[in-house]
């Protein structure tokens, strides 16, 4: 059978030779590639204290978004929920009262917006979704917590902070 | 034997003993450190400064933690086994000269605990001891896994002993005295006896690997075969001292390797040394210049350790059985021929 990938190699195996079966060059040579490695730079991160960068296209926590006025871009069309392929995420829509016209952009707004982070595969559908800008996975990677119902993350812990005016 | 020296006597004990358990406490630091530089890692370094509280911490540990002795282990012998390990791990150092006789305000100090004229032999005795600690413990544990391990602690001791023998027979055709102490004051300066011995330095090496159970022959623990080896049911302080006398092991061979082939206390230029700093310094100079040694041999011990990868088992014993002891023997014909004719 021809080769798909043309990356196929013959292996060769001859007899040791003298050299190869006293054993003590290679452990020589062994011993030099390990030295080298001795004095390299230690590859580790230490957690806590230095944190990896993260890549420009890291996916982490949702955050909803405000537009420029600060007000909510979300209209709770359901469009992330609809999208979402582990059903992570449920909203109940409201409408915007009178004197809300600051909090919300549209008519609708999400009442009570819910990611169960348990659940979330962070595949970015919802960010890719949604017709407003309003979800993006931009955040740092999900804490850990003690209880499943703890992961359950509503709007306190969403939504982004308000403008300072 | 007066007063005074055994009281002086006393005092080098103590401080002998102590020296060898704080090197070997901090073995198992250097194991750990040694190791994340060879795998590129940073290694511990949460207890203290660079993690040198370490070895305390594990110490405390080893003590806190629960003591465990299986229903159906025979009791006696299980605590005899770790006792005995490190029993006959400590008592090795007795014979090892660590440095010239020091001169303190007028008095004669022999840095070595006793000047046996058979110190060889006591070693030996000390190492072919070692094991019974390893097979008393195996065997006591009524365990299959501890009682493999315990089988090829003792196999693979008796094999390598036999050719660590021979090669050190070839040494003592050169040396002429069976004393430690003479053995070192004959490798005055730079008449090292690697320089006439390389081939047995490399045989006793080899089998003082075989001997410390250290890798590449770390067969009687080998976790993938035998989950612990011959440790396997031990817990608390009493695995603690298995894995104790393992580093003291390492350290006490890596003396007798010094004193025998590297020249122990000597170095070049101690005559020198002595002229100018006075026998009360110079002898202190040697002793660092022995420790030195020592730690590189121990380094040596764990650079290996970190390199080469464990022997099978039957590939163990063809090293032992059919590499070493007839090389061992070709050593010994080569030595007693050149030392005959030339």
């Amino acid at each position: 059978m021809e080769s798909l990938s043309n990356k196929r190699k013959l292996i060769e195996s001859k007899p040791l030779n003298f050299w190869e079966r006293a054993y003590l060059p290679a452990i020589v040579s062994g011993l030099s590639i390990t030295m080298k490695h001795f004095f390299k730079k230690p590859v580790t991160i230490s957690y806590p204290e230095e944190k990896r960068e993260f890549s420009e296209n890291f996916r982490g926590m949702h955050s909803l978004k405000r537009d420029e006025n600060g007000k909510e871009r979300c209209t709770a069309c359901g469009l992330c929920a609809l999208s979402c392929p582990a059903e992570a995420i449920t909203m109940t829509a409201a409408e915007r009262q009178k004197g809300e016209e600051n909090l919300y952009r549209e008519e609708k707004y999400a009442a009570v917006y819910e990611i169960n982070m348990l659940r979330c595969i962070f595949c970015g559908l919802c960010e890719e979704a949604c017709p407003k800008e309003a979800i993006y996975l931009d955040g740092d990677i999900v804490p850990a917590d003690y209880l499943r119902k703890d992961f359950i993350y509503g709007k306190d812990k969403l939504v982004e902070a308000p403008l300072n005016q | 034997m007066e007063v005074a020296d055994i009281i002086i006597k006393f005092i080098l004990v103590v401080i002998i003993f102590a020296i060898s358990l704080v090197v070997a406490m901090y073995s198992t630091y250097a194991e750990r450190k040694i190791a994340a530089f060879f795998q590129d890692r940073i290694g511990p370094n949460r207890a203290g400064p660079w993690g040198i509280l370490q070895p305390l911490c594990d110490g405390a540990k080893m003590f806190l933690k629960e003591e465990i002795i299986p229903t159906n282990a025979s009791a006696f012998l299980f605590i005899v086994g770790p006792s005995l390990a490190i029993l006959t791990a400590c008592i090795g150092s007795a014979v090892i000269p660590w440095g010239q006789h020091l001169t303190i305000g007028g008095h004669v100090v022999d840095l070595q605990v006793a000047d046996i004229n058979v110190g060889v032999l006591y070693i030996f005795g000390v190492v072919s001891l070692g094991v019974y600690g390893v097979m008393i413990g195996g065997w006591a544990s009524n365990n299959k896994y501890s009682l493999l391990g315990a089988i090829r602690a003792a196999s693979q001791n008796i094999s390598y002993e036999i050719s660590m023998g021979l090669s050190i027979i070839a040494l003592l055709m050169l040396t002429g005295t069976l004393s430690l102490r003479q053995i070192a004051e004959q490798q005055h300066e730079w008449h090292w006896n690697i320089l006439r011995q390389p081939l047995g330095f490399l045989l006793f090496i080899v089998c003082a690997f075989a001997e410390t159970n250290r890798t590449p022959f770390d067969l009687p623990e080998c976790e993938t075969e035998l989950v612990g080896g011959y440790h396997t049911e031990y817990s608390s302080m009493k695995l603690g001292f298995y894995l104790f006398a393992e580093y003291i092991n390492m350290f006490i061979s890596s003396a007798v390797m010094v004193t025998l082939y590297w020249g122990g206390y000597n170095y070049p230029g101690m005559d020198w040394m002595l002229a100018h700093t006075g026998p009360t310094i110079a002898p202190l100079i040697g002793v660092a210049i022995m420790f030195a040694k020592v730690f590189l041999f121990i380094f040596f011990f764990m650079w290996v350790r970190w390199t080469i990868p464990r022997f099978r088992y039957d590939q163990l014993m063809d090293l032992g059985w059919k590499v070493l002891i007839p090389l061992a023997i070709a050593n010994i014909v080569l030595t007693a021929v050149i030392s005959t004719y030339l």
